[in-house]
């Protein structure tokens, strides 16, 4: 009995010499934030984080976008309304661009740690199974070309709604106008529809991965993260795809 | 039982390999696949052939030396080791496609014999205790929570055969590396070194070249010993905090 604090204590001084002398790994001289990046598990986190930050991005995006079937007043002034948001402490439109820059750096995150983490994902399996057969779900399988589908949308996205340079209408300050004329055209409904059906997936994985990587899920949590990232997804899809069916079939004109 | 038999074979670590079939008779149903691949060897020896390659020991599914994926699944159709599944589980006239584990940490030695030597590596980051811990101590020496006792043991369970790491799309050694952590980080006696224990054995996994974890759960589907997906969650968590 009398050994037990002896053990205790040598534990810790073990513990204590591993840090500072060479035992420890080459990553214990690098900065913290290094030694996250350049693992595989720290990499997955940064993965999670940024994606989180786009998923609450897209929650109110949605909700906004359904402005659009109170009539052109309440989408177009819901607009305007967001340029002016944090003013007079912020000038004009600033919120805005700060909002546009975190995103653009939530954007970058995760996809340059999607890309480094795939590739080496990729080494580590250099030489496949000749038994094939299909491996986890489909949503599991698609996130890597769900991901670049999504990278493409988002590109066409800002060209169509917010540079308005592909848009047919192209009117600034009047959203409802540009959106109801992007749908009349059957390629922008398409992209738009395949691209929202690519979201839905994207996030059912995304989330509850986001969740376990961050070590926040435990077997007692595991089936309400699923079933809130099926929640999510569903809401998201359903919610972006109103918009151009109600232009397509005419319910918003 | 006769059976169809399509195994790779490669004479060395270098040298190209390939799918040979074989045909195979006289099995029953209550051998073991160690030992339906033993006749065939048998049969081979004679004929003058190579016979195949492949890792075992204790053939009683403790030991974790046996590694072959039947039919693209690691240690085959049941939730067991290969040395375990019977062939009970097959049937007459069947083809049964047998491949080394695949994983560019665990290069081919030869047929289905591959180096897992890579896992040793991982253990030895961190896998164990430092202090001499003596002989067993008595069972109320050190207080440990009954729920921690349960799951450490579970997790100890884990025997490092390496067919989560066949299994996983990526090759990834996550839930082997999870297993070991959650066992010596839940029990006082690993609580001491958890911090550096968690940020060693990570960084050992990420140098031996296995691939990151995407969720997808196919390790958890494939251990022979039931460790769950959420040893990885508890690895994930371990290593944030360890910061």
């Amino acid at each position: 009995m009398a050994a037990l604090p002896t053990v205790v204590f040598m534990a810790l001084t073990s513990e204590r010499t591993e840090r500072s002398s060479e035992r420890g790994t080459p990553a214990d001289s690098r900065s913290a934030v290094a030694v996250v990046w350049n693992s595989t598990v720290g990499k997955k986190a940064a993965m999670a984080v940024s994606g989180l930050v786009l998923l609450g991005y897209l929650v109110l995006h949605m909700i906004g976008n359904l402005k659009i079937f109170f009539g052109p007043a309440d989408l177009n002034g819901y607009a305007a309304w967001l340029r002016t948001i944090g003013q007079p402490f912020l000038g004009h439109e600033w919120f805005l661009w700060i909002a546009r820059l975190v995103l653009l750096a939530a954007v970058l995150v995760h996809a340059t740690a999607a890309y480094q983490l795939s590739r080496r994902d990729l080494r580590a399996r250099p030489t496949g199974y000749r038994h094939r057969r299909a491996r986890s779900s489909y949503a599991t399988r698609t996130m890597r070309w769900g991901g670049v589908i999504l990278a493409l949308f988002i590109v066409w996205h800002i060209l169509d709604l917010t540079t308005l340079t592909v848009n047919p209408k192209a009117e600034p300050g009047h959203p409802y106008e540009n959106v109801v004329a992007s749908f009349h055209t059957w390629y922008s409904g398409v992209i738009y529809c395949l691209a929202m059906l690519a979201l839905g997936m994207h996030v059912r994985h995304g989330f509850w991965s986001a969740a376990q990587t961050l070590g926040l899920n435990n077997p007692r949590r595991d089936r309400a993260l699923k079933a809130c990232a099926d929640l999510l997804a569903f809401a998201l899809t359903a919610g972006f795809l109103a918009v151009p069916i109600a232009v397509m079939t005419g319910a918003v004109k | 039982m006769n059976l169809t038999l399509r195994i790779w074979r490669q004479p060395g670590p270098d040298a190209p390999g390939e799918m040979t079939v074989y045909q195979v008779g006289g099995i029953t149903e209550d051998m073991s696949f160690l030992e339906m691949l033993d006749i065939l060897n048998e049969e081979l020896i004679l004929r003058g052939d190579q016979p195949v390659a492949f890792d075992h020991d204790c053939r009683e599914g403790i030991c974790g030396a046996c590694s072959m994926v039947i039919n693209g699944r690691p240690h085959g159709p049941e939730r067991t080791t290969t040395c375990q599944l019977h062939m009970r589980h097959f049937t007459d006239g069947d083809t049964i496609d047998v491949e080394p584990w695949r994983s560019a940490a665990f290069p081919v030695i030869k047929d289905l014999v591959v180096d897992r030597s890579a896992f040793d590596r991982i253990i030895g980051a961190g896998g164990y205790i430092t202090a001499p811990t003596g002989s067993a101590p008595d069972a109320h020496a050190v207080p440990v929570p009954k729920e921690a006792a349960d799951r450490a043991f579970e997790h100890a369970e884990c025997i490092g055969c390496g067919a989560c790491v066949a299994a996983c799309p990526n090759g990834s050694a996550m839930l082997f590396t999870a297993a070991k952590v959650v066992h010596l980080n839940l029990l006082p006696q690993g609580a001491p070194e958890r911090r550096s224990r968690v940020r060693s054995m990570v960084a050992a996994m990420d140098s031996e070249g296995f691939g990151g974890c995407t969720n997808t759960g196919e390790c958890a589907t494939a251990c022979p010993k039931g460790i769950g997906l959420d040893a990885i969650g508890t690895l994930n968590r371990e290593f944030l905090r360890a910061r």
